[in-house]
């Protein structure tokens, strides 16, 4: 149950610790228990259905939500304090289809942090802003208003603006719903680029490939149902009790099947 | 004329900018809310012989102050809180208003506005008023945009959501504070919402939704001036209908290329 690689040092600014964790919604309690840590380079996946707890898990290592009980370390601090080095992308985007915004006006507030109220854009920032368009594959897309875009050029749109904060802690909540396989696959590459880099990577999502493609994965049902490296965890006796269905991890190149069902779960 | 004129224009750009940011954020019902909430201050500071800019003032901050201390302490949400308020201070303001028969004059001078009755130093308290909000605007920009593209992005990039939610507010209550004398409580949310609303129909861009606002904003103030001395027409109102129907003309002048347009070709 415990990740394969040592714990990250307690005092170490580049890693996520949590600690007997206990996370939820004012004062109630929606998964208990958490222990888990990740390091430079690393990616951790959240896997489980809807309120099983993923965005509750993710709005906890951002500082959205307070821990109810228990520790939790982010880059150093407790959560919400470094959001210089933390990059954030929620769920839903409910006023993206009519703010009046080209393409670069949203990636280009992913410099906002670092430059506070007043900094001017300089040139590299232009440059940091014009390279994310174009590993996101959107850089002729750079004018067009964003409410003119379908729903996966949106989600590359709010990729680039991640991209471009630069950030040692990346927290991305179901950053594949709207994707094609190309933008699927695209996805994995960039974010084999950042941990490159040395960047934390913590994913909430339904796809059972992309977590095998994290160093770690945690089910989630309610209840860290299992944490580690994805090829020792997601077996089908886990998957039973995160989905209440038994899904079959078959290898890299088999991906994934759905071998038996079974009636729901407690 | 010409100071309501003036007066007119520096409304237009107030609420130009400060609509913008209620039609993006979805803060109609509070804007609403507002602009009725400062009713019963102002009735009450006129019948005790206080300027009504006072009460407005009051007013608003009991309303805001009642809204957030109901969403905070209940788990109702800000929509019957501020509904309520809403109702309760309107009502409020009518009953004290019922209190003097010397009133009713009055209470549509609140209502409507006396924009050709405007005074110099409601002028200049109007002029102050924009000048603040305009810098305040522009001091706040980064937090304002992405407070309207997602308050929790603005938070976790270290803008604190709340502070600037209520930094907003704050500019939503000075705009209705100083637009009543001018266009009245009941109309500035007209002024507040049209112009912004037909801006946001065609602007490819924030800040010129803003300037879109208040140029349709200052047209609404010179053609409802003009249709209202012509043909002896209540001021306010005259150029809160314009600004309605500028919104109506610019949404069916754009709602045929917008069909061409939203067709997925980029998608």
């Amino acid at each position: 149950m415990r990740p394969e690689s040592p714990l990250p040092d307690n005092n170490s600014s580049k890693c996520v610790i949590a600690h007997n964790l206990d996370i939820g919604y004012q004062g109630e309690i929606i998964v208990p228990q958490v222990n888990f840590g990740l390091t430079c380079g690393e990616s951790l996946a959240l896997v489980g259905i809807n309120g099983s707890g993923k965005t509750t898990m993710l709005k906890t290592i951002v500082g959205l939500l307070p821990p109810i009980k228990g520790e939790i370390t982010v880059l150093g601090n407790p959560p919400g304090k470094n959001p210089h080095q933390l990059a954030y992308l929620s769920q839903f985007h409910d006023s993206g289809f009519i703010l009046p915004l080209r393409v670069k006006d949203v990636v280009q507030m992913g410099r906002f942090t670092e430059k506070g109220l007043f900094g001017r854009m300089t040139q590299i920032d232009e440059e940091i802003i014009t390279t994310s368009m174009h590993r996101m594959g959107i850089e002729d897309l750079r004018d067009a208003p964003l409410r003119m875009l379908s729903g996966g050029q949106q989600q590359r749109v709010y990729m680039a603006q991640v991209l471009a904060r630069q950030a040692d802690l990346i927290v991305l909540d179901e950053p594949t719903s709207s994707l094609d396989a190309s933008g699927r696959e695209l996805f994995s590459h960039i974010m084999d680029e950042e941990r490159q880099r040395g960047a934390m990577i913590v994913i909430a999502t339904h796809d059972i490939q992309l977590a095998a493609e994290c160093n770690q994965a945690m089910l989630l049902a309610r209840e860290v149902v299992a944490v580690g490296p994805g090829e020792e965890i997601l077996t089908p006796e886990a998957l039973l009790k995160t989905f209440g269905i038994v899904l079959l991890y078959q290898g890299e190149d088999k991906g994934v099947g759905i071998v038996e069902r079974e009636h729901g779960h407690n | 004329m010409l100071n309501a004129l003036l007066a007119g224009f520096l409304v237009s750009i107030a609420c130009g900018i400060i609509g913008t940011f209620i039609v993006l954020r979805g803060l109609a019902f509070i804007g609403d809310a507002l602009a009725h909430g400062v009713l019963p201050g102002i009735a009450l500071a006129l019948l005790l012989g206080f300027p009504g800019i006072l009460g407005a003032t009051v007013g608003a901050l009991v309303m805001i102050g009642g809204i957030s201390l109901i969403t905070r302490r209940t788990r109702l949400s800000s929509d019957t809180a501020i509904g309520l308020l809403f109702v309760g201070m309107l009502a409020l303001g009518v009953v004290i208003v019922s209190r003097s028969n010397s009133f009713s004059g009055d209470l549509v001078r609140v209502l409507f506005g006396e924009i050709l009755g405007i005074t110099p130093s409601a002028l200049l308290i109007q002029s102050a008023a924009t000048l603040i909000i305009i810098v305040t605007v522009i001091v706040c920009a980064r937090p304002f945009l992405m407070l309207c593209f997602s308050p929790e992005q603005a938070q976790v990039a270290g803008f604190s959501a709340s502070l600037y939610h209520n930094i907003m507010l704050a500019l939503v209550a000075l705009t209705v504070i100083t637009s009543f004398q001018t266009v009245g409580t009941l109309l500035v949310f007209g002024m507040l919402l049209a112009p912004a609303g037909a801006g946001a129909l065609i602007a490819r861009r924030v800040r010129s939704m803003m300037i879109w606002a208040a140029v349709f904003g200052s047209l609404s103030v010179y053609f409802g001036l003009l249709v209202s001395y012509h043909f002896n027409l209540a001021a306010g109102a005259s150029i809160v209908l314009v600004a309605t129907l500028i919104f109506f003309l610019v949404f069916f002048l754009r709602s045929r290329p917008l069909s061409t347009f939203g067709s997925p070709h980029l998608g």
